[in-house]
Parts: C-alpha cells; structure tokens; sequence
C-alpha cells in the first residue's frame, strides 16, 4: 500500500527530472563552459527515482500486496519468495519499469564513463537518450502503470502462470533488456556523432565498449530464453523459429554485423556510414520487438496482454524514432573524405563487409518470415503462418558460404593479403573436414548435398579455429575464442539436429514398448504434495541396446493457483546426448502419453553460446588490440 | 547560412529520404491495421470435407446408434456440439429451436463431457430441438470431428459433407448464412 504510493509518485519524479534536465543540456550545449555537473546529479537523480520505484515494487510483491493490480495478477501469498520477487519483471508492467531502470542507469554510466569525449557530443547523446526515456516514461504512466490501487482489496493473488515459474526464465528478461538497452546508447551516440560530425577511429574505440556489452547481454538473454524453452516448454527443441524468438534474434544479428564492421571503422576508417546505419538499426529492431511482443500481433508464450492502446502507443514511438534517426543522418551526414588507397579482395575489411552482408541476409530472412504474415493478412486477409522449412531452406545454403568465409577471413591482413599467404595447410583441413562430413552423411544414410556441405563447412571452420588456439599465441584471443563457440555451435546443432531420435506412445503402469534403441518401462507413478502444486511423478526405466539403464522420472504438475497442468520433462545430461522424456496426461483414461528422445550433443549448444560469450567479455578486458 | 546549406542536402537526398519516409509511412499504416485485428487464429473451415463415422448412446433412449443411422433421409443436417455448462449454448438455443421447425433439416445434438441429468434438464427447460441427442462423454467424438471448443456447430449435406463449420455460438448473421446455403 504505501510502497505502491512511494513507487507511483518516485515515476512521476522521474519523469520531471526529464524535463528539468533538458533545458540544462541545451543551455550546456551552447556555452563555452564544461560539461554541467548538474547534469551528473539529475540523471543520477533520475536513475534513483526509477530504482526506488522499482523497489517498491518488488517489496509489493514480496509482502503480497493485492491492493497493487500488478501484484494481484501476477502473485500469490503462497508463492516461493524467489519466484514473488521474479514475478515482478515477470508481467507487462514490471518488465517496463525494469526497462527503464535500466535505459536511466546505463545513461548515467554513459556519461561518467565518456570523459575523454567531446562535451557537445556527450550532451547530444544525453538529449537523444531522454528523448527515449521521456517516451517510455509516458508509455508506462498512460498505459501500464504498475501502480494502480485495487479496491476492494483481494484476499488472494492470481498467481503467476507456472511456466514462468522458472530459474532461468526468473533473469532471462533482465539479461535480455540489458543488451536490448545497451542498444539504445548506441543509438543515441551514433545519432550525436552524425550531428557532430564525430564518426571517427576514436569514437568507434569507445562506443565499442557499449557494444560489446550489449552483445554479450543479448546473446546470453537468448540462450536463457531458450534454454528455459528447452527445459520447461517440454517441446524438446531450442529454437522453433517462433516470432518473439525471432524479434530477439533480429536485434543480435544486427548487433553482431555492427560488432564486425566498427573493427573495421576503428582500424581504417572506413564502413562509417555502414556503421550508422547498423547502429540505428539495432536498436529500431529492439524496439519493433518491444512492439510485436507487447502489442499482441503475435500469438505466441510472451504475449502478456493484448491491449490495442499499448500497441498503438509503441508504434507511435518507434515510428518517431525512426522519422528523427532518418532525418538526422539524411541532414547532418557527411561522407568524410579520407584517401583509402584500393580496397583489395583479400583483405580483412573485405571479409569482414562479405559477412556483413551475409548476416545482412539472414536478418531480412528473419524480418520477412516475421512479418509478412502480419502485412499479408492486412493487405489480402489471408493468414499463414511461418514455419521452420522456410528458415532453414533459406538460410543453410548461405550458411556454407557464411562460414567458410568466416575460416579464412581473420587469417588475413588488413588491406591487402597476397595469394601466397594461403597455406597448402588450409585446403589438407578442407579435404580433412570433407571426408569427416562424407562419412557423416554416408553412416546415416542420408542423402542432402547441402547438409553434407554445410558439415563441412562447419567442420572447416572448427578445425581453423581449433588450430588457431595452437598456432599464433594469443595475439586476438577473443575472435578466436568467439570464432571457436560460433564454430562449435553450428557444429553441435548440425549433429543434433542429423542424428536425433524420438519414440512417442501411450503406456498404462506396468507396459513396456521396445522400439529401434532399446526398451521403454514404466514402472509406477508417485503422487506428492507441494506448498503450491500437486505433482505426479512417473517412473520409467530405459534399457537401451548395450543394456545401459536409465530412470526417468517425469513430472506432472497441477498448480492451484491458477488452475494450470504443467509437465516437466526429466532430461539426464551427458557430454554425448541428453536423453529427454515427457509425459502427459490423456483425458479421463489411464494412459499417459510418452515421449522420449535423445538428442545429441545438447549440452554443447549451450556450452558453444557460453563459449561465444567469453570471446566477447575477453574483448571488453583488453586494452589494446591487434596491432 | 547553415539552413541553406541543409536544403541542398535535404535536395541532393530527396528521392532517398522520401522513399524512406513513404515506407516508414506504409509499414505504419499496415501495422497500425493490423492492431486492430483479432489475432485469434482459426484455420480455415475444411469445405466439404466428408464426416467421419462414430457411435454412441442416445441421450434419452440411452439406445447406442451409429452415425449411419442418424444421418439418413434428409437434405441437410446440422450437428450441434453443446453442454448445459456451456452458456452460450443457452445464447444460441432459441436458434436452434427456430431451425428445428424447418422440415428440411434434421439437427442432431452431440453432448459433451456433460452429467445427463443436467442435460435433460437442460433441454426439458429450453425446449428440445434435437432429433437424436448422442452423448459424448469424454469429448473424444468431437475431438475426431475437429472441433475446438463448444459450442460448435456443423452444417452437413446429403451426401455427409461438412458445408459449413462454426466455432462459438450462433447468431443471426450466420443464421442468415446458414439459411442462404439451405436455399
């Protein structure tokens, strides 16, 4: 009650800070002063306003608050403390407070962390951020205030959907936002350094920083996401291509072409205005992700509510958003003429802008599979939907080139690389990584040229980075690092998805079923009660062909509050394959349907992203790079 | 001096800048449409996809019959997947009623998942447009028709050809489309 209060009127604050900071920016703007310190003390202000807010929330959520509407919702006195407190970013109206704490935080550590940077630039990127903040402030305020006062008081929360009932799930959204909001620096900055006229070698050193962060933020916000899919959704996937996956994706692939190209603008100059682009690129991805999620044009697990006033308010926004980020770079870009001696074919920078235009592709695979379903059924009222063949069938061919690219490109120097600097080693690993991919193909029987390229391509860019470990000390230790994840990553999901199994059935206690690999039994279930749930646990033994034993033990859950049946599948991990069994229940009848799989190499998916994320984190430790 | 200076470029990027704005504009207008869709996604009705066999017990003579039984002598007929929990099942019964006097169809109620007390006193409450009334206990039949939710509403020819198949109650414009295909 009184934490909803202090937490409504500390945003209020919040947002009038907005107002009392910007005119000191433009004053600061003009005169020949430093930087104002007023501006340090107001966006710290600011930052504290919105934590406080926050806060507030949370102690609503942990003392069960249902005079908050958030909490009534969302929460349930009964609830683990642990999930009371996830519960808050864990619903539509938290989740934005979150965003902004996090839009307000990092503009501070913006601005303490940009001394070395012209002043008239540092203010620009203030002024460019508040616009941001000012907008999601009003979005909060108008459409979703997390703050809104029930009463009469319920005696008792909703409860949050078991689903998300979840560890991972608990910090997938913060990490996510962090990097969605690392974006938004970028894009402020690159906005001011067009103004500016400061697109630069120096400014593509420090706003690297902010991407790199946001990177390493938004690819680990991924995998937890999926990861929380592979665990709790029970699908038995990672990745199902579904829309709101994809908004996430489109975002990091951009991200990932801008991390490539502005190596390129901080070591020569050149690709500056590429890098604008791709920087404003990012965040509009963001935020167009902001808006399919939360608007409700996409049905799918994320969608909270579907609210026409919320949407409209975010399509508002993001179309204002780009109408300023165009305008700016159309008026105030200026292409710098810097004398580039010859731009050769092998070269690093020439590589580096073919893979940006290969990831360039596969994002605008990604943009049209999501989003032509929604114009199409504007324009024709015909409804479609989107699938994994699409994806994968445009997508695998420009994969092989993507990666092969990716092998032999960080092998050469910047500007120019003689065709003598090959090495025979290079072609004895390609035929090396083709006959590993022929008898691949050849053992299962499966005849798809493309597989069997693209496994070699995969295997190539292994076994280069593999070698690079060995061979040239740790001169770029993160690229290859990074390179190595990326490579085991394809790797592990071409052989995951090439080789795995599944059996699905019905089976009453005391049945067994024999199938290709082994013997299914199940043996007995096990009713138990919880704090929260009630919960059947099945008992299955697996014999498999080498007469190994298993026991799985799958759970049903029925959850109370609210009404919900959730099935946990048992998944036993090893370094080779996961072995996966869900079960279900079968309406008024005593057979529980079964599905077992085995997949292989799953737990290096996740270990290959990690990996990923440790190149981009050494990266960030570094201080000089590469000569 | 400098807005001179942004004119030229404004003049130099127009085509560029006005493309991009008409396509910022475009994808506004498209998205903003599209908000105010229903994102309720149906697939489209099979038509005339054939109906499959199924059996089951009369709710009143608890005689079993089969389908091959129900569905005979008529031009058309219309099965009704109803239960008295269901409260739009009582919305749309006054309909049904209406259609239970025109000679040239036969309705056939499947009842589901529903105690048959309540449903006798259901239909002795609201009337009984039925010709036969099957019961489908645990929803399996409806299940294999396809059917999403109740109530549910089929609309079958002589041939046992689903025309027609509608998800949620029945109102007066599809009555009204109803009664343009028996014409």
């Amino acid at each position: 009650m009184l934490a909803s209060q202090i937490g409504y009127y500390s945003l209020i604050l919040g947002l009038l800070v907005s107002f009392l900071i910007t005119p000191i920016c433009i004053k600061n703007f003009y005169d020949n002063k430093i930087i104002d310190i007023k501006i340090f003390s107001f966006s710290f202000l600011q930052f504290f306003l919105v934590f406080l807010s926050f806060f507030a929330l949370i102690i609503s959520f942990v003392i069960s608050d249902f005079s908050n509407e958030t909490v009534f919702n969302n929460s349930h006195s009964l609830k683990p403390l642990f999930y009371k407190i996830a519960g808050t970013w864990g619903n539509h109206e938290g989740s934005l407070l979150l965003w902004l704490l996090v839009l307000t935080l990092f503009i501070f550590l913006f601005i303490i962390k940009s001394n070395d940077q012209p002043k008239k630039y540092r203010i620009l990127t203030i002024l460019f951020q508040q616009i941001i903040i000012v907008g999601f402030f009003l979005f909060i305020l108008s459409t979703s205030n997390p703050f809104v006062f029930l009463f009469p008081i319920p005696k008792e929360g909703l409860g949050l959907n078991p689903i998300l009932q979840d560890p991972a799930l608990a910090i997938h959204p913060p990490i996510l936002y962090l990097g969605y909001v690392g974006s938004s620096i970028i894009f402020s900055a690159s906005l001011a350094g067009v103004v500016q006229n400061y697109i630069s070698k120096k400014w593509a050193k420090h706003i690297k920083i902010w991407i790199l962060i946001s990177w390493i933020f938004l690819t680990l916000g991924i995998m937890l996401g999926s990861i929380w899919a592979y665990y709790e959704l029970g699908w038995g996937g990672f990745w199902f291509w579904d829309p709101v996956e994809n908004v996430s994706l489109m975002p990091w692939l951009c991200l990932t072409a801008l991390l490539h190209s502005i190596l390129v603008l901080e070591k020569k100059s050149s690709l500056a205005s590429w890098t604008v682009i791709l920087s404003i690129a990012t965040f509009t991805f963001s935020m167009c992700g902001t808006f399919l999620v939360r608007s409700g044009i996409l049905n799918s697990v994320h969608t909270f509510a579907n609210d026409p006033s919320r949407g409209i308010f975010i399509l508002i926004f993001l179309s204002i958003l780009i109408l300023i980020s165009l305008v700016v770079f159309f008026l105030f870009y200026e292409e710098k003429k810097i004398v580039i001696s010859k731009t050769y074919f092998l070269s690093k920078e020439t590589s580096i802008l073919i893979n940006n235009w290969f990831v360039m592709y596969f994002l605008s695979v990604v943009l049209i599979g999501t989003v032509y379903p929604i114009f199409l059924e504007v324009i024709s009222n015909e409804k479609i939907s989107v699938g994994p063949p699409f994806y994968n069938k445009l997508m695998m061919p420009f994969l092989i080139f993507f990666l092969i690219f990716m092998s032999i490109g960080p092998k050469l120097h910047w500007i120019k690389t003689g065709f003598k600097k090959i090495k025979i080693k290079f072609f004895l690993l390609f035929i090396f990584s083709s006959f590993i991919s022929y008898s691949i193909i050849k053992n299962i029987g499966f005849k798809n040229l493309i597989y069997s390229f693209l496994i070699s391509a995969a295997f190539y860019l292994f076994f280069i980075t593999l070698k690079d470990f060995f061979s040239k000390g740790f001169s770029n230790l993160s690229q290859k690092i990074s390179h190595f994840g990326f490579s085991l990553l394809i790797v592990s999901i071409l052989l995951n998805s090439l080789f795995s199994s599944e059996v699905t059935t019905n089976l009453k206690i005391g049945e067994k079923i024999s199938f290709k690999k082994g013997i299914i039994t199940f043996e007995s279930i096990e009713n138990k009660k919880y704090k929260n749930y009630q919960s059947i646990v099945g008992y299955f033994r697996i014999e498999d062909n080498k007469k190994r034993l298993i026991i799985l033990k799958p759970e049903l859950r029925i959850y109370n509050q609210p009404y919900t049946i959730t099935s946990e599948a048992d998944i036993k991990t090893t370094l080779y394959a996961d072995k996966f069994l869900v079960m279900n229940l079968v309406k008024g009848n005593e057979y529980f349907n079964i599905r077992y799989q085995v997949k292989p190499f799953m737990i290096w998916i996740w270990l290959s992203t990690l990996i990923i994320v440790l190149g981009g984190t050494c990266s960030l430790f570094r201080k000089n790079y590469e000569k | 001096m400098e807005l001179v200076v942004y004119l030229e470029k404004i003049m130099k990027n127009k085509i560029l800048l006005s493309v991009a704005i008409f396509f910022l504009i475009f994808c506004f207008i498209i998205l903003f449409k599209s908000l105010n869709n229903s994102n309720v996604y149906v697939p489209k009705s099979i038509s005339e996809k054939p109906l499959i066999n199924f059996s089951s017990q009369d709710l009143f003579s608890t005689v079993k019959i089969s389908s091959d039984q129900i569905f005979i002598g008529s031009e058309f007929y219309i099965l009704n997947i109803w239960a008295s929990w269901c409260l739009p099942c009582r919305d749309e019964h006054a309909y049904l009623m209406e259609f239970s006097k025109n000679s040239s169809i036969k309705l056939i109620g499947l009842n589901y998942k529903d105690n048959p007390d309540n449903a006798k006193k259901f239909i002795n409450k609201f009337g009984n447009p039925y010709l036969f009334n099957m019961v489908d206990l645990n929803g399996t039949i409806s299940i294999k028709l396809g059917a999403y939710g109740i109530p549910e509403t089929f609309l079958i020819n002589k041939e046992r050809k689903i025309l027609k198949k509608i998800v949620g109650p029945l109102n007066k414009k599809l009555v009204k489309e109803i009664n343009l295909i028996i014409k």
